[in-house]
């Protein structure tokens, strides 16, 4: 007999608007406090305290408009976030101060979140969809500078890059992004030369968001229809699809892949957050404690698993703290 | 009669003469019967024979070409059959081009289509007589498109004129459509215009084959015209004459291919993939990975039962339903849609709630439009119409008939009223043929209603059904079935449904004219009145309501449009079948004198077939009540 689902840990309530994205820095050594950065449709930055559950601070620099991105670089000093006001901007939040260092402007009015990767120390790669409707920008960070932009050949209507994912297989390799775009496929993309590798149609509709496991070199992406795709990456850099799994209602707006690699969570528009096993997508868990769509879902970074945590933020101003399979 | 070669200075005006006589005295048929067989083969290959045959026919006298020329193309086998015993007949002889070019095309419509296409082929074949067939196109244009013509020829001279226009198109080469390009274009604008205002479907169809037809010919390339209706055998058969089958034509006729060829340009790109993207193929996962030691097994599931389907709860209360419908929270669509779904079987089961608010519900189901993009929208609003207004008669069908003859309202929407006043009523009157009794020929059968403009067809074939069963009942007896019966609830009701509808019909508003232009309104209007008149049977009020109907349709009896005609006739068919007999004689004697003179002129003179068929019937009608008043034993 299956146990019930479990009940959050906790609920931290006080953004006072829908909450698009969460991002956990827990990994620092003792004394430093397991922080969970939010955005909310507010144009806010929330800084939670994991210990006290309080919010310890409010970071406002995306004019009012809403922060769908946010991301640490590095430690939780350095923040990234990305807001509706077309802009990115960095964060330096050392010693308690809350003050933009420099920001980039997007020109994108959509609400693709943007991807980054630590290439060597200091350095990083940032993916964000640009200006024009269907292209694609790396830029590297600190320096701002453009590494390449990808635009798709002629008449391929991909539609509008969806959801980004920048990695590379170790230090040494070439960076790839895996672009999902709206006509539902997925793109590999090789970024010095800005040449597609390979492309999937894997949904009819658009991709809402992607996650990739690069030592098993197998993804999995959601759209707006009932279909979880689960597609692979082979020796030829190819990308094939693996199964498929159907949902009972339609809609995914997230998609995370736990850091060990073990379980994974999708946030729903059906307000419930479903958790599978990676290795074969079993079924594991269905968690329905919101009452409205869930935005955002993301994994915590402790150092010691018997901590971690999983967060999900919803339409209905909340954000859920799960603490789930934490003893594998 | 048979030919024997003779020398060649011989005459053959003397056969001529012949042959003209007996075809005048309508032996046709029987002469050319073994002439034109002869003759084929004759002309076949030797030119001789060919040239004696159109030296035949030239020397008939002109006031027997008529009957000989009909009498060939009747009996040709083909069009180049024709054109061998023919020749240039047309070009030489005026009446005989007067008969072929004027009469057979645009006076007379009774002939096949296999004469039509003998007839325009052989226009078609030969240089000298090509002009011919673009004068033809021309006047059968003019006529196609002249709006008058629409309104009052009938329905089988249409369909007739639009077979010829299109096998004319069939035949014409390209240098030809270029020259007349224009007049083409001009005259399908026309003609496009008069036929899609008739009210008859039919015709409405003729029209939008033919405009499809012509566009097709003169836009070779780019967008063509096209519409949407139903194929039916009649559309299909007019755009097979498009398309000529070459035989042993020499001209090369259009070809399919030509039509093919338009066809698949026609047809949609279909996108070129990139040649590295994969199709979904999903691949079987590798068997070896089920040795492995899967850690996955040590995650145990939790219950998941709970993960069902979400439902969006409809309001359980007929005042949530009105709040969510005046939308005032206009984001909550799911909880939209699932109103809409509801509420239907909401006002049926709470039907004093309804009452209070019945007004209310009908004013918003009347102005609702529809958000979000629901299955049988339409169906569902109307549904939901009729429940409140049998829920709550008379206060509803107070509103809606007043607000018929209101400004600012869509046509759709003023006949949305009828259509909802009529299923209403059907429901109060015999509120058990729900689906649950067979239907019985002899009483009253089980009436289904659907949507759309044939709802006049179906009534017509129940009032046929109940008129054919009243003479029955006259003739053998009443008959054995006899149905449960239960108070017709549609008695209190009746005159609040009817006499508003009838009271200002003709005081013109802003924005709707009933007299003028919004004649298919009128004819909607009408129809709906006959339906009223025919379930109010056996109902206090029904006599007055006769009278109202009687003087409504003597007022009307002249319109032009034949589907309000059609209507009219309907309504006295109601009438007389549902008025009793005695009052019928009591009341309304004179008029139905002036009605009965009325309908044997339309009985004669009317040009729409179905117009004179239900004149007859309701003369047939009116004889056997004054049968049965004869018969009734005073």
């Amino acid at each position: 007999m299956a146990p019930p689902p479990p009940d959050p840990q906790f609920v931290l309530r006080g953004t006072s608007a829908a909450v698009h994205t969460l991002h956990f820095s827990c990994g620092g050594p003792e004394p430093d406090i397991p922080l969970l950065f939010s955005g909310s449709e507010n144009g806010f930055i929330h800084v939670w305290n994991l210990k006290t559950h309080r919010v310890d601070s409010a970071l406002d620099g995306h004019g009012r408009k809403s922060v769908y991105c946010v991301e640490t670089m590095g430690g939780k000093d350095r923040l990234l976030s990305q807001g509706r006001d077309q802009r990115i901007c960095l964060w330096d939040l050392a010693e308690g101060r809350t003050s933009v260092t420099d920001s980039v402007f997007t020109a994108h009015v959509g609400f693709c979140r943007c991807s980054l990767l630590q290439v060597a120390q200091g350095r990083w790669l940032m993916a964000m969809a640009a200006r024009s409707l269907e292209e694609v920008q790396i830029l590297e960070l600190p320096s701002k500078t453009s590494v390449c932009t990808l635009k798709p050949e002629v008449g391929a209507k991909l539609g509008m890059p969806m959801c980004l994912k920048l990695w590379q297989l170790n230090c040494s390799s070439q960076p790839v992004l895996l672009a999902g775009y709206e006509d539902g496929s997925v793109v590999l993309w090789n970024v010095s030369m800005g040449k597609v590798l390979s492309k999937l149609n894997c949904h009819q509709e658009p991709v809402m968001s992607l996650d990739f496991d690069s030592e098993k070199a197998k993804g999995i992406s959601g759209s707006s229809e009932k279909v979880l795709s689960i597609w692979s990456l082979n020796e030829q850099q190819n990308l094939q699809v693996y199964k498929t799994h159907e949902l009972v209602n339609a809609g995914i707006s997230d998609i995370t892949i736990r850091p060990d690699k073990k379980i994974l969570a999708t946030a729903g528009w059906d307000h419930r957050i479903r958790i599978f096993g990676w290795k074969k997508l079993k079924p594991l868990a269905v968690l329905d404690y919101h009452t409205a769509t869930v935005h955002c879902v993301s994994f915590s970074d402790h150092s010691n698993p018997r901590e971690r945590l999983l967060a999900a933020g919803s339409k209905d101003q909340r954000i859920s703290v799960w603490s789930l399979y934490a003893q594998t | 009669v048979c030919f024997i070669p003779g020398g060649l200075d011989c005459s053959i005006s003397f056969v001529s003469h012949v042959l003209g006589k007996v075809c005048i005295h309508g032996r046709q048929k029987e002469i050319l019967g073994v002439l034109v067989p002869r003759l084929t083969e004759l002309t076949q290959s030797d030119c001789i024979w060919q040239r004696m045959c159109w030296r035949l026919v030239e020397c008939v006298p002109d006031r027997w070409m008529e009957a000989v020329v009909l009498g060939f193309v009747q009996q040709a086998p083909g069009a180049d059959v024709l054109s061998r015993l023919l020749g240039n007949l047309v070009v030489k002889n005026k009446k005989a081009q007067f008969v072929v070019t004027q009469k057979i095309l645009l006076l007379q419509y009774g002939h096949t289509t296999a004469l039509l296409q003998n007839l325009l082929g052989y226009l078609s074949l030969d240089s000298l007589r090509r002009p011919l067939l673009l004068r033809v196109l021309q006047e059968l244009l003019e006529a196609w498109s002249s709006s008058s013509a629409v309104k009052h020829s009938p329905a089988e001279q249409q369909l007739y004129i639009s077979k010829a226009i299109l096998i004319c198109l069939s035949h014409l080469k390209e240098p030809e459509i270029d020259s007349c390009r224009q007049e083409l274009m001009m005259s399908m604008m026309e003609g496009t215009k008069c036929h899609l205002d008739s009210s008859l479907p039919q015709l409405r169809r003729l029209g939008m084959v033919v405009a499809e037809s012509i566009s097709l010919k003169i836009n070779t390339e780019g967008p063509v015209l096209k519409f949407e209706y139903e194929d039916d055998d009649e559309t299909r058969e007019l755009k097979s004459l498009l398309v000529q089958t070459p035989s042993l034509f020499v001209v090369p006729s259009l070809p399919d291919d030509d039509r093919s060829e338009k066809a698949g340009a026609a047809l949609p790109l279909v996108p070129e993939s990139n040649e590295k993207s994969h199709t979904a193929a999903p691949v079987v996962p590798d068997e070896e990975s089920d040795a492995e030691l899967d850690s996955d097994d040590d995650l145990l599931p939790y219950d998941m039962s709970e993960d069902k389907e979400l439902e969006v709860k409809a309001p359980v209360y007929i005042r949530d339903c009105i709040e969510v419908l005046t939308g005032s929270k206009s984001e909550d669509v799911d909880k939209w849609e699932a109103t809409v779904k509801a509420l239907e079987s909401l006002v049926r089961k709470n039907p004093a709630a309804t009452r209070e608010v019945s007004v209310e519900l009908a004013k918003i189901l009347l102005h609702l439009e529809e958000k979000t993009c629901i299955e049988g929208f339409v169906e569902l609003r109307q549904r939901a119409q009729v429940a409140v207004l049998t829920t709550d008669p008379i206060p509803v069908a107070k509103y809606l008939t007043s607000q018929f003859y209101s400004l600012n309202y869509s046509l759709r929407q003023r006949m949305d009223i009828l259509d909802v006043l009529v299923l209403a009523a059907q429901e109060l009157s015999c509120p058990k043929f729900h689906g649950k009794t067979k239907p019985s020929g002899a009483q009253k059968p089980s009436i289904q209603l659907p949507l759309g403009s044939d709802s006049s067809k179906d009534w017509r074939r129940i009032v046929d059904e109940r008129i054919k069963s009243k003479t029955r009942r006259f003739n053998t007896g009443r008959s054995h079935v006899e149905l449960a019966s239960c108070p017709n609830q549609f008695n209190s009701v009746a005159g609040y449904f009817f006499f508003p509808l009838i009271q200002h019909f003709d005081r013109p508003l802003t924005t709707f004219d009933l007299l003028g232009e919004d004649h298919l309104v009128l004819g909607r209007l009408v129809h709906t009145l006959a339906i009223l008149m025919y379930l109010a049977v056996n109902t206090v009020a029904v006599t007055a309501m006769g009278k109202a109907l009687l003087e409504f349709v003597w007022a009307l009896r002249f319109h032009t449009d034949s589907y309000v005609r059609q209507g009219l006739l309907s309504c006295i068919s109601s009438l007389l079948l549902s008025v009793p007999a005695e009052q019928i004689l009591a009341d309304m004697t004179e008029e139905l004198l002036e009605t009965q003179s009325w309908l044997g002129d339309v009985m004669e003179k009317d040009p729409d077939g179905d117009c004179r068929r239900l004149a007859l019937q309701n003369l047939l009608l009116m004889e056997n009540l004054k049968k049965k008043l004869e018969v009734v034993p005073s």
